[in-house]
């Protein structure tokens, strides 16, 4: 490639270098804050001295989190969550990604159809609701997972993955007199082991990053996740100050009405919350976009 | 047609059928689950045209069945109410404000990376853009409530070291529109950019060596080439966009407003959950539903649409 080096390259250039850095500098810095916010000593912290780095040093916000049962358990709830949801996404996406993934399935095009169609058009919040009570799954987990057992994105992309499994293979394999289940399970699956370990990444983290379902569904505060959890603590105290500032105060005391240790609490929190993520994210960020462009692709 | 061929036709379709019945059996689960949670809700779009009273002790089906049929009553009280016309121009306005701002953020983001020749930059970069994708909506919400706090949020901090005073911006109508942008526009960006920058590295080299001859400016080549080239891109992700623009990001904005944002912030998304799930008002919010429903996808009909007349570019 010819390297253009006039001057209006150069500016380019320029704005080009611009545009990145302020990109990565405004996408690190609140969640080095918040990570920094929530070691700091809780005097730097109120008073506002913390940017990209903790000041002083101090693992209180931590033992004070962990002191009370409900976050370990809302952890362990997320946890939970995320396992059970998962399997239970794999194995409904797997037996219907495959078969639809093969040319002999029967009513293949009416089957893609009922799938397609939903994602252009859904029964929306209530009638949902209404189905999940009516099969008896309120206050459980498998309002959580169940009802998302598919997603008919991650459905396409493991079909991709299944056609390009090549069809002789498991010819031979049957005419050896191999069972569809024993070809799926045994030849199919293991070649397409990046297109499962993608659609399972996808699926977990949705699970963990999830509230709406929680908030919803979960009527029992002791099977919170983390996110419900972490809602109610950073959100609600936060309205339930606005409403009572309403009531009693003018805008202008805000400063004194301020709780004090409880900010360094809620900076542990919301790193407590994101840090499985965050240090999942480098390892499976390739399979995501891998993924991502497998489903955006038009067949 | 004859009957003769059309019967011979379902008995290939029958033998079709029980050679490969154990593909049936293995798609049966899934083809359950659409039609259970994703057909049955279509089908309990119903609810929207009766009375539903939930009453002691009985199931929902039972309710169903017992419910009134009162035609479009809860259509017409939505329509003529008060909340109407404010739910709407909301919704219309945060989405519109979306797509205007977060759209071609995406799309500006990815030219600046393909622009970057040093490849490491260009992967560095490219995997910290991609942090925010995988933080949760709670998350997000959350370090904005921290960050912008007015006491000792770093934000407000620096307002006051430029001596101005703090604002709290989560509960000022005036910054609830920016706040839901701007976050959308941080937690999307980079991910937002992967698809266009995989369509870049599809265009052939040789068309920017051709414009090199030429003597074409670095500007000319993305403005002449580059972005020429991703236009079929663009337009099917913007047909998507606009398609689905009214069903702005309720999830966020349930985490994000307070009765004192709600006169800009209240979306219809928002008001379907606050009078069904919250008031237990079924009905009511599924006539409220099924109307934005509706509205979506004739959006993103008219959207198809105009792109195969401007550009043959659609989706179907």
């Amino acid at each position: 490639m010819v390297v253009d080096r006039s001057l209006s390259s150069r500016a380019v250039g320029l704005a080009v270098h611009a545009v990145i850095v302020v990109v990565l500098i405004t996408t690190i810095f609140p969640v080095l804050n918040i990570l920094s916010n929530s070691v700091s000593e809780t005097y730097h912290i109120i008073a506002g001295h913390v940017s990209f780095f903790p000041v002083g040093f101090s693992l209180r916000h931590y033992s004070i989190l962990f002191m009370d049962p409900m976050i370990p358990r809302s952890f362990l709830n997320s946890v939970l969550i995320t396992l059970l949801g998962t399997a239970v996404n794999l194995a409904f996406t797997v037996t219907m990604a495959y078969p639809l993934a093969k040319r002999r399935l029967p009513f293949r095009r009416s089957f893609m159809v009922l799938i397609v169609v939903t994602m252009f058009f859904s029964g929306g919040l209530i009638p949902r609701f209404m189905v999940v009570r009516a099969l008896g799954m309120y206050d459980s987990f498998l309002a959580l997972t169940v009802p998302i057992a598919i997603s008919a994105f991650n459905l396409i992309v493991m079909r991709t993955f299944f056609k390009q499994v090549p069809e002789e293979l498991e010819e031979s394999a049957f005419l050896e007199g191999a069972k569809e289940t024993t070809v799926l399970v045994r030849i199919v699956m293991p070649l397409a082991k990046a297109g499962v370990a993608t659609i399972a990444l996808f699926y977990a983290v949705s699970h963990w990053n999830a509230f709406f379902d929680a908030m919803i569904y979960l009527y029992d505060t002791r099977k919170y996740p983390m996110q419900l959890v972490l809602r109610d603590i950073v959100m609600r105290t936060e309205m339930a100050r606005l409403s009572f500032l309403q009531d009693q105060y003018g805008r202008n005391d805000l400063m004194e009405q301020e709780a004090v240790a409880i900010q360094g609490i809620k900076y542990g929190l919301i790193a407590i919350t994101m840090l499985p993520m965050l240090m999942l994210y480098p390892f499976i960020q390739r399979y995501f976009v891998k993924g991502v462009m497998i489903g955006s692709l038009k067949d | 047609m004859s009957t003769d061929t059309g019967r011979r036709d379902s008995r290939a379709l029958w033998r079709e059928v029980k050679k490969n019945r154990a593909l049936l059996y293995l798609i049966a689960p899934g083809i359950l689950y659409f039609v259970i949670f994703h057909y049955l809700p279509i089908y309990g779009l119903s609810f929207a045209f009766v009375d539903y009273a939930p009453k002691y002790g009985q199931g929902v089906v039972a309710n169903y069945l017992t419910s009134p049929w009162i035609g479009f009553t809860h259509f017409v009280d939505f329509f003529t109410g008060p909340k109407f016309f404010p739910l709407l121009r909301n919704t219309v306005v945060l989405g519109f404000y979306s797509v205007l701002f977060e759209f071609p953020a995406a799309i500006l983001f990815a030219v600046c990376l393909y622009e970057v020749h040093n490849l490491f930059y260009r992967k560095f970069a490219q995997t910290i853009s991609f942090l925010p994708h995988f933080i949760s909506t709670v998350s997000v919400v959350a370090m904005m409530v921290m960050l912008f706090s007015p006491s000792d949020g770093y934000v407000n901090w620096l307002l006051s070291s430029i001596g101005i005073e703090p604002i709290y911006f989560m509960a000022e109508p005036g910054w609830f529109r920016p706040l839901y942008v701007g976050s959308g526009i941080w937690a999307g960006i980079g991910w937002g950019a992967i698809v266009y920058l995989a369509a870049m590295y599809g265009i052939p080299t040789s068309l920017y060596e051709s414009a090199a001859i030429d003597g074409a400016t670095r500007l000319q080549n993305i403005v002449r080439i580059t972005l020429p080239s991703i236009l079929p891109t663009i337009m099917i992700l913007l047909i998507l966009r606009v398609g689905t623009f009214i069903n702005v990001g309720v999830e966020k904005i349930l985490l994000m407003y307070n009765p004192l944002t709600y006169e800009v912030a209240d979306v219809i998304g928002t008001y379907v959950y606050r009078r069904g799930i919250v008031k237990f008002d079924y009905s009511f919010a599924t006539a409220v539903g099924l109307f934005n429903s509706v509205v979506n996808l004739l959006l993103l009909v008219v959207a198809n649409y105009t792109a195969r007349k401007v550009s043959d570019e659609s989706l179907w």
